[in-house]
């Protein structure tokens, strides 16, 4: 009637796993998993939550360190930036309100000068000075800060000229009266027309809009890494050096309610660059041995981008390792209640296990069975999981504004690691199925 | 005279119950020609439960041989026992027991896939079988909603699928009405009319009477060998 070999030889009792033969355990599994679809569904819950935290965290966490790092490497990764900063104990005389104290504090000319001649491998020295202003257009106003810098701040800086130009070295040396806008300050004080051409007003002098720069990012925001700076600082207006020199003088004088304070500053920042990326830590050090010997008090604050990339770089390998094992626990738990039900089932199926062994099925068949089950359940899950976990960011990003990065791999991890849980905690259970005396599984009710 | 078909030669068996030693059988010999039509009976605990277990290669018998087809399956390793019961034997219970989840066709045809045959090619088979037992309208019909007599009709078509030397029946009727235990003796009888070779264990003497030997045992040891 039918064509059956005799199962004479060893042979046939380790025919492999054919393609056919796995593609109906896995719907027979499928199928078994949608009777218990309540159950099926409450077991994979950790994997999911598991596998989503992750992904969604790791986007997340991502996001926060590009910016974090995007803003370190637009303030130029070769870069050393000194700042001038009030001296803490000045800073008290000051709020005290003697009347006529003229603060004397901060980066002197003499220290940039000190600075390009002893310190090998500084190719290129930038000094800026900033003062705090109103910007007027006609009655538009807008507190910003006034930057006196040189005409190569923008290539140093990693900044573009959005409109227009920077000004150039005859703009310094004829100390000509112009500016070039940050991209944040125009629609505040032309919000109707180009820029470009008109005038801005500070204090009591004009300037005419020669340029205005390209916006990066959301500098006021993520801003931590650098100094203390309030969100005004976010607007800038940049004018050549020699002719802030000019007009302002080395001293400043800030009125305040009742009483007002003179700083003498002569350079708020400077920036230094240096000719290779491997000196960059080197020549950070001459320079703060320059300076302390030349500086009583420390009125100055030294930042090098690139070792801020590095710490930035620290801090996100710390949180990936923090991550990895808040996964790896989830994913533990997760599997534990798999394995939990899993071993419920098998001796719930007692009974269908010994049927099929007496109707042929080897022990490997069973192992199979369950096997299949099991990768399928914590598969489904880690599926689930993963849809989820790309979900959650792109709603955090769009609620709540920050930026996400879901890169390709921690999906790909997650889902794998999730399949492997299954392939791990679901041996147990099957073999121990399998192992079963198919003549007491028989009689199991 | 054809070579015996089931042949067991001085067979025992010994369980280890903690510090007790049962024998459940103590040395039994017989022989089954093809097509015969056999009956095991003897009172609860006279080992036909032991004997059925090792005449469907679900046990190995601790001393002795048991040759099926002339082949001897008496210390077969686990994996190559699958491998005859799959192949060569047909199982009939008591308790039907059918996988619930799985349709009557389904049922029919899991034999079949432990045997790795392509799905279309059993299928057939199965739905030829399932109507020569009667069931041809009731081939997506899950087990619990079948009748007894019906769910035994499955079991029977399943034990066919296979092709089997042999057809074991462990009480086939035990759980059935007489109506229904009527119609199963009549598709056994059917079957040994085409020549298929059936062994019935059973304490039911009018199960017993319907077979052409009766085979009694007692105590571990054949009382009685009876053709009739």
């Amino acid at each position: 009637m039918s064509a059956i070999n005799p199962p004479a030889s060893h042979e046939s009792a380790w025919r492999g796993l054919t393609v056919a033969r796995l593609k109906r355990a896995v719907r027979l599994g499928l199928r078994s998993l949608w009777q218990h679809r309540l159950r099926s569904l409450l077991t994979v819950l950790g994997i999911v939550f598991g596998v989503c935290s992750v992904i969604a965290m790791l986007a997340i966490g991502e996001g926060a360190s590009y910016e974090a790092q995007e803003q370190i490497k637009s303030l130029g990764s070769q870069n050393i930036i000194l700042r001038s900063v009030k001296p803490p104990d000045e800073q008290k005389i000051s709020n005290q309100g003697s009347q006529s104290y003229v603060l004397n504090y901060g980066i002197t000319y003499a220290d940039a000068e000190r600075i390009q001649a002893t310190i090998p491998n500084v190719t290129v020295i930038l000094p800026a000075r900033n003062i705090r202003e109103y910007a007027w257009n006609i009655s538009k106003r807008v507190d910003c800060e006034i930057v006196g810098t040189v005409p190569w701040y923008p290539t140093m800086r990693n900044q573009r000229v959005a409109q227009g130009r920077f000004f150039t070295d005859k703009d310094m040396a004829t100390r000509t009266s112009v500016c070039v806008l940050g991209a944040e300050m125009v629609p505040l004080l032309f919000p109707l027309e180009s820029p470009l051409g008109k005038h801005v007003r500070v204090g009591g002098d004009y300037y005419q809009v020669i340029g205005v720069m390209e916006a990066h990012g959301h500098e006021a925001k993520t801003d931590e890494t650098t100094e203390t700076k309030d969100k005004s600082a976010a607007f800038r207006m940049f004018v050549p050096l020699e002719t802030i020199k000019m007009r302002y003088g080395e001293v400043l004088m800030r009125r305040r309610s009742g009483s007002f304070e003179a700083e003498r500053v002569e350079l708020h920042e400077l920036t230094v660059k240096v000719a290779s990326l491997e000196t960059v830590t080197g020549v950070a050090d001459a320079i703060k041995t320059v300076l302390e010997r030349n500086h009583k008090k420390k009125d100055y604050q030294i930042d090098v981008p690139l070792e801020m990339l590095r710490r930035a770089e620290r801090t996100k390998q710390i949180f990936n390792i923090v991550l990895g094992s808040i996964a790896a626990i989830s994913l533990l738990v997760g599997g534990i209640g798999i394995m939990n039900i899993m071993l419920a089932s098998v001796t719930e199926r007692t009974r269908e296990i010994g049927i099929r062994r007496a109707l042929g099925a080897r022990r490997r068949d069973i192992i199979i069975q369950f096997l299949v089950e099991t990768v399928m359940l914590s598969g489904i899950g880690g599926i689930m999981g993963v849809m989820l976990g790309v979900t959650i960011p792109l709603i955090v990003s769009h609620t709540a504004g920050m930026k996400t990065i879901i890169t390709l791999w921690s999906p790909l991890l997650a889902f794998t690691i999730s399949a492997l849980v299954g392939v791990v905690f679901g041996i147990y259970p099957a073999v121990r199925a399998a192992n079963m005396d198919p003549v007491e599984a028989l009689r199991h009710e | 005279m054809s070579a015996p078909i089931v042949k067991f030669k001085d067979v025992t068996k010994t369980y280890q119950m903690g510090p007790v030693t049962v024998e459940a059988l103590r040395g039994v010999s017989f022989a089954i020609e093809p097509g015969e039509y056999i009956s095991i009976m003897g009172s609860s605990g006279c080992g036909k439960s032991t004997l059925l277990n090792l005449l469907g290669c679900l046990d190995r018998p601790t001393t002795g041989h048991y040759f099926l087809g002339g082949q001897d399956v008496s210390q077969m390793d686990d994996d190559a026992l699958s491998a005859v019961r799959g192949a060569r034997l047909g199982f009939i219970f008591q308790s039907y027991n059918l996988i619930q989840q799985l349709s009557v066709v389904e049922n029919i045809e899991v034999p079949l896939y432990y045997q790795d045959w392509p799905e279309a090619a059993s299928r057939e088979v199965a739905h030829k079988l399932a109507a020569r037992v009667g069931l041809a309208q009731r081939l997506d019909h899950k087990p619990f909603e079948l009748s007894g007599g019906q769910q035994q009709r499955v079991a029977i078509a399943r034990a066919l699928v296979n092709d089997p030397l042999v057809i074991l029946a462990d009480e086939p009727t035990g759980n059935l009405d007489s109506a229904s235990g009527v119609e199963i003796l009549k598709i056994f009888d059917e079957l040994h009319a085409q020549g298929k070779t059936l062994i019935i264990v059973t304490h039911d003497p009018t199960v017993g009477k319907r077979a052409r030997r009766t085979l009694r045992l007692c105590d571990g040891l054949i009382e009685s060998d009876v053709r009739h």
